[in-house]
């Protein structure tokens, strides 16, 4: 058989174990990338029903691999996640979103993954498992390089388990490119800012496709903390050395430069969002 | 290794042998029949592939088909047959004429059911995101926007009507009920398929392997390259300059060019990895960009055409420098503009089999079939009445399939095996191998007098022409006619000339260079307006040509010239969305708008070349009144509106007519569809034969030219001055195709040949336009939003309002991504989601303002159209850029990067 349906995690696992097949979920990133010739041996893990859906664990949240952007851009989460499901109602078109997976965008790790940004500010961790047994890796490790994760070739990604959000934290993403729908980012952006007495009790702040690996900005976290609120709205927020963790390229959708500029720009709108008066 | 998946298919219960993997999209069409599930992209970028998946949207090509097994799915002819939300939806598409080539429609309303069931009287947020999945290249957007929102409300728009009514379209029905037939959707499934070996260098040399021992393997019915090509190995479509092979002969000049050809069964192709091919590249050094090209020591691409120079086109009145030197007011400025890919929604497709009599049927999406006729026969060696075109559907042309693409390789496919053979392009081998519009590198300087007169007009272009000529000649013939724009230049020199690159082929798009010059005069004018005081607009209506007045070319308009009434209408519009503007801006903030606007004009027909419409009509004994409609309709309407004049210069209704659609056996020549010659130029044909036919009937009777011709059961009565005559044309002799009587005329413009300055006549009517654009400008970030748009174009006479708009609307969507997005560069935007077109949500409410200054020589004065719209588009969005943030763009598209880079130069 050249394509494989298991309806449980053991049994995905299993077959992973014994290697030669290609993991799709929602295929979404697979069929494109397809070149002319034989088609791999294929494992559709979209059957599995414990791979799908969002539930809270106590207070923390686990989102099953096989999620799809529809479901999560629709979800009922908390404030926290705004920048999750704002993505969510970002990646591609209604088509690709009522099939495309969480896990598939992670898997797939491309720099301008748009689960990314807004995962790294909720400190998402991965839940992967193989016949060897079950690990956890934070996400900012998870993702090694453009296409490179730390998936060992018989393990799955399983889950996502986001833990309990600073209390009344809130989140923002934002993207750009030079259309308005299916967009494939230039640069983008999501900020988590927990508020504590009138001051910044928490900053998150993550920009994507600015560096090979998505990745935070720990300098204007660490700068923000403790300030007041009214600071995000202020130009200017994200200063040069707050972005040295970006290396930024150019590419056939912008270059360097504009892209470390708007990653700045980004990054404050976004943070200032997040930090903003809450909507109604 | 095939596996049986079970599904519901629109209601009814499927089982079906799907290969691992196949996508979903494949085991609809090629297992099921479900031809009206479309191909565009098969990457999930055009959503043209729309199914709904347990009433979900779906891409179809992104599904594993085995993924269906125990699921709903539904497509486009299941939902209108089955679903009343689907049936008023078409009903709502037809009266808005929402589809015009009709490849997305499929794609778009499968869309909008979901919608529609979820909520039946959706906002247009909603409207939007449910439809940005799905591209479309001809409408802009905004009618199918309008149809979706207003589905449900009834039926609002005739079917039947004369020259100036705003009727549906009369081939809409097949269009947005699944029926089309484009170029894929011919083929009997398992038909053998065509696979093309290409180059994977812009430059290489190339030697083959053991080919008869490939050409052995299972399912490989044949292996065809340059000696297999029993006449001429070359084409192009302008005969003096044909010079691409059909299959490259040991050098290969651009990527993506084609050197083999593999014909195969579906299976064995699918088994085929591009290695498997035995052929060896030796990379070779290129030349990019026409200065490259031009430079000394570059290699050269043509032996005969040294320094890598085409061609090139020249205008010249009056004393440019002479002038310049004297004016008061000088600007200049030099202009760049990029490759920009046609990106039709159909990828180039076809069939072709030996009929009983050994003759030759090729069934393909193409602009032109009777020069594909001609292409044919001197590549085969076969004489022209052997071969048989007939056209499909075209999803989406607009200049790219006047070139020969699939047909080639299906004639000699289908002659080499004897059997019946198929090919489609993926969406990659499109936009690789496929024409482009040219970019161009212009130097202008426009000079004036302090009063605000024009004094001297100096424009210099280079167009990368690609590898082959295609239709750059016409490209560089055409521009310097008119690159001065639609105004009164008395003393002017433009030169343009078309260069040799390792490029794709650049032909013929929309335009024909016309868009480019246009964005560099426009612009300029702006700066020269700017530099004199003078209001932008008031200084284009002081310098607009009029009637009487000589055009650069001296040509000299007695009637029709209208670009100061399309000025003028704009002129409410500009003053109050300047002023809006300018409060906007005094908020503060990061966001910026501004205010542009650009003026163009177009020759239609071909440039002081012969280009003659014949259109024949004949009643048969059975009482039909066939129609011989040989001009193909790429969606901008020529099957509707050819048929509104024929119908009215006859005297008939359009629902009396049987239309015989384009066939090289069936129709005569009614020309290319280019250069917005077929409304003027067949519609003139149309006139005559309606009226000759018209005469004849009459004559019959001896009824006076007044009377009324009322097709009443197989036979005709005449209603003349209170009397009836019946004519039952089954007691007539029939002629040899069938006709008791006929019409047949032709029309060919009046044009006279360029003289060596390029004065002379080259065109017999110009059309005009002028559009403006209000525009958003992040400062901080450089991108652009267009947030509103007003045209006024000149259209002599609409012959059908809703069409006009139509073209209107999808021309500026195109000119907003030149504008904006579309880039194309080769070997790196060869899909839609590296090459960004506009998505539903890219096209702004566009006000669209018909002006009617008749032409003397147009079908009650109507003008072409097909490329003015989108003429001043580019231009009018970059002076809007300009106005809102203080820089002057002056290379298209106007990416983020590039408006940002030139904001932070300027201290922004």
């Amino acid at each position: 058989m050249g394509y494989l349906t298991p309806s449980c995690v053991d049994e995905a696992l299993e077959i992973l174990a014994r290697g030669g097949v290609f993991v799709i979920a929602g295929a979404t990133d697979f069929y494109p990338a397809r070149d002319a010739g034989p088609m791999p041996k294929l494992m559709d893990i979209t059957a599995i029903p414990g791979l799908r859906g969002i539930r809270k664990e106590g207070g923390s949240w686990r989102i099953g691999a096989t999620t799809t952007w529809s479901q999560i851009a629709t979800a009922a989460l908390p404030p926290a996640f705004d920048a999750l499901r704002q993505a969510a109602a970002q990646v591609g078109a209604v088509q690709v979103r009522n099939v495309a997976t969480i896990a598939g965008n992670l898997c797939n790790a491309s720099p301008a993954a748009d689960g990314v940004p807004p995962l790294l500010v909720l400190e998402a961790e991965v839940e992967l498992a193989s016949a060897r047994g079950r690990r956890r890796l934070a996400l900012s490790r998870f993702i090694t390089g453009p296409r490179q994760t730390a998936l060992a070739p018989d393990e799955l990604l399983v889950a996502l388990h986001i833990p309990a959000p600073p209390e009344r934290a809130r989140s923002a993403f934002l993207k750009i490119g030079s259309r308005k729908h299916q967009v494939i980012s230039f640069a983008m952006a999501a900020a988590l800012i927990a508020p504590d007495a009138g001051r910044i009790g928490t900053a998150r702040v993550a920009v994507g496709a600015c560096s090979p690996v998505v990745c935070r900005l720990p300098g204007l976290e660490q700068a923000l903390k403790g300030r007041p609120l009214a600071v995000l709205a202020e130009p200017g927020l994200a200063r040069d050395e707050h972005l040295s963790p970006l290396s930024p390229i150019a590419d056939i959708r912008a270059d360097a430069a504009w892209r470390r500029e708007a990653a700045g720009v980004l990054a404050g709108r976004a943070l200032n969002a997040a930090g903003g008066p809450a909507d109604g | 290794m095939a596996e049986r998946t079970r599904f519901t298919l629109n209601g009814a219960a499927v089982e079906v042998a799907v290969a691992p993997g196949e996508r979903l999209s494949r085991a609809l069409r090629e297992r099921l029949g479900a031809r009206d599930v479309k191909v565009g992209c098969e990457a999930g970028d055009c959503g043209s592939c729309t199914v709904l998946l347990d009433g979900a949207p779906v891409c179809a090509c992104l599904v594993p088909a085995q993924r269906a097994e125990g699921r709903r799915v539904e497509t486009l002819s299941g939902l209108v047959a089955q679903d009343p939300v689907t049936r008023a939806l078409a009903e709502s598409f037809q009266d808005f004429a929402a589809a015009q080539c009709g490849i997305c429609t499929p794609g778009m309303m499968v869309s909008a059911t979901a919608l529609l069931r979820e909520t039946s009287a959706p906002d247009e947020a909603r409207v939007e995101e449910a439809l940005a999945g799905v591209l479309c290249r001809c409408t802009g957007y905004r009618k199918i926007i309008a149809a979706v929102m207003a589905a449900g409300a009834g039926r609002r728009r005739a079917a039947e009507g004369g020259v100036g009514a705003a009727i549906r379209r009369i081939d809409g029905a097949a269009k947005v009920e699944g029926r089309e037939a484009f170029g894929d959707d011919i083929a009997p499934s398992g038909t053998l398929e065509i696979c093309l070996v290409r180059s994977p260098h812009a430059h290489a040399s190339f030697t083959f392997g053991d080919l008869e021992a490939f050409a052995a393997r299972p399912g490989i019915a044949a292996v065809l390259t340059a000696r297999d090509i029993p006449g001429l190995n070359r084409f192009g479509v302008i005969p003096a300059f044909a010079d691409q092979p059909v299959f490259a002969e040991g050098v290969a000049r651009f990527r993506g060019e084609p050197v083999a050809a593999i014909v195969a069964t579906p299976e064995a192709l699918r088994g085929l990895a591009d290695e498997d091919f035995p052929v060896v590249w030796q990379a070779l050094p290129t030349v990019q960009g026409p200065a490259a090209a031009t430079a000394p020591g570059a290699p050269q691409l043509h032996e005969d055409r040294p320094g890598n120079v085409m061609c090139e086109g020249l205008v010249r009145c009056g004393d440019a420098q002479a002038a310049l030197a004297a004016a008061d007011v000088v600007v200049e400025g030099v202009f760049e503009t990029s490759f920009v890919e046609h990106a039709c929604i159909e990828p180039e497709a076809g069939f072709a089999r030996l009929d009983g009599d050994g003759r030759l049927e090729v069934h393909a999406c193409t602009q032109a079939p009777m020069m594909d006729r001609e292409a044919l026969a001197r590549i085969l060696s076969w004489p022209e009445e052997r071969i048989r075109i007939r056209p499909t559907a075209v999803g989406g042309g607009f200049g790219t399939k006047l070139d020969l693409s699939v047909q080639p390789f299906l004639a000699l496919g289908a002659l080499r095996t004897g059997r019946p053979v198929r090919m489609a392009y993926s969406r990659c081998e499109s936009m690789q191998s496929t024409t482009k519009r040219h970019p161009a590198r212009i130097r202008l300087a426009v000079g004036a007098a302090h009063d605000g007169h024009l004094r001297g007009v100096d424009f210099a272009a280079d167009f990368d022409t690609g590898a082959y000529a295609s239709w750059g000649p016409t490209v560089a013939s055409r521009v310097p006619v008119h690159a001065s724009g639609p105004y009164r230049v008395a003393d002017y020199l433009a030169r343009a000339r078309a260069i040799h690159t390792h490029a794709p082929p650049a032909g013929a798009f929309r335009g024909f260079g016309v868009p480019q010059a246009a964005f560099a005069q426009e612009c300029l004018f702006d700066e020269l307006a700017a530099k004199l005081g003078m209001d932008a607009l008031e200084f284009r209506l002081l310098n607009a040509l009029d009637n009487g007045v000589a055009t650069v070319c001296g040509q000299v308009f007695a009637r029709g010239v209208g670009i100061s009434p399309c000025l003028e209408a704009l002129r409410p519009g500009w003053a109050a969305e300047c002023a809006a503007a300018e409060d906007f801006n005094a908020g503060g903030g990061s966001l910026r708008r501004g205010v542009g606007l650009a003026a163009g004009w177009y020759g239609c027909g071909n440039t002081s070349l012969p280009n003659p419409s014949t259109i024949r009509a004949g009643l048969r004994a059975d009482g039909a009144l066939v129609l011989h409609q040989g001009a193909v309709d790429i969606g901008q309407g020529a099957n509707t509106v050819i048929a509104q004049i024929f119908a009215q210069a006859l005297g008939v209704p359009l629902s009396a007519l049987t239309l015989m659609g384009p066939d090289t056996d069936l129709t005569p020549d009614a020309g290319k569809t280019s250069a917005s010659r077929q409304t003027f130029v067949s519609g003139n044909a149309a006139r005559l034969a309606g009226a000759a036919l018209r005469e004849h009937i009459l004559r019959l009777v001896n009824a006076s030219a007044g009377a009324r011709i009322v097709p009443d059961g197989g036979r005709l009565r005449i209603l003349d001055n209170g009397k009836t005559h019946e004519i039952d044309p089954a007691r007539l002799p029939p002629d040899t195709e069938g006709y008791v009587l006929r019409g047949e005329e032709s029309w060919d413009p009046p044009t006279r040949a360029l003289d060596e300055n390029g004065q002379g006549a080259p065109y017999a009517q110009f059309g005009y336009g002028a559009q403006l654009a209000v525009v958003e400008v992040d400062m901080e970030l450089g991108t652009t939003r267009v947030l509103r748009m007003a045209a006024a174009h000149d259209v002599g006479r609409a012959i059908n309002p809703l069409l006009v708009e139509g073209q209107v609307e999808g021309g500026i969507a195109q000119g907003l991504g030149m504008a904006l997005m579309e880039e194309y560069l080769p070997g790196r935007t060869e899909n839609l989601h590296d090459y960004l077109i506009p998505t539903v949500g890219d096209v702004p409410p566009v006000e669209v303002m018909i002006i009617e200054e008749p032409d003397p020589l147009g079908p009650h004065g109507a003008k072409g159209l097909g490329e003015h719209v989108l003429v001043p588009t580019a231009a009018a969005i970059a002076n809007a850029i300009a106005a809102a943030t203080g820089v002057r763009p002056r290379r298209l598209p106007i990416t983020p990067a590039r408006l940002r880079a030139l904001i932070r130069e300027a201290g922004g």
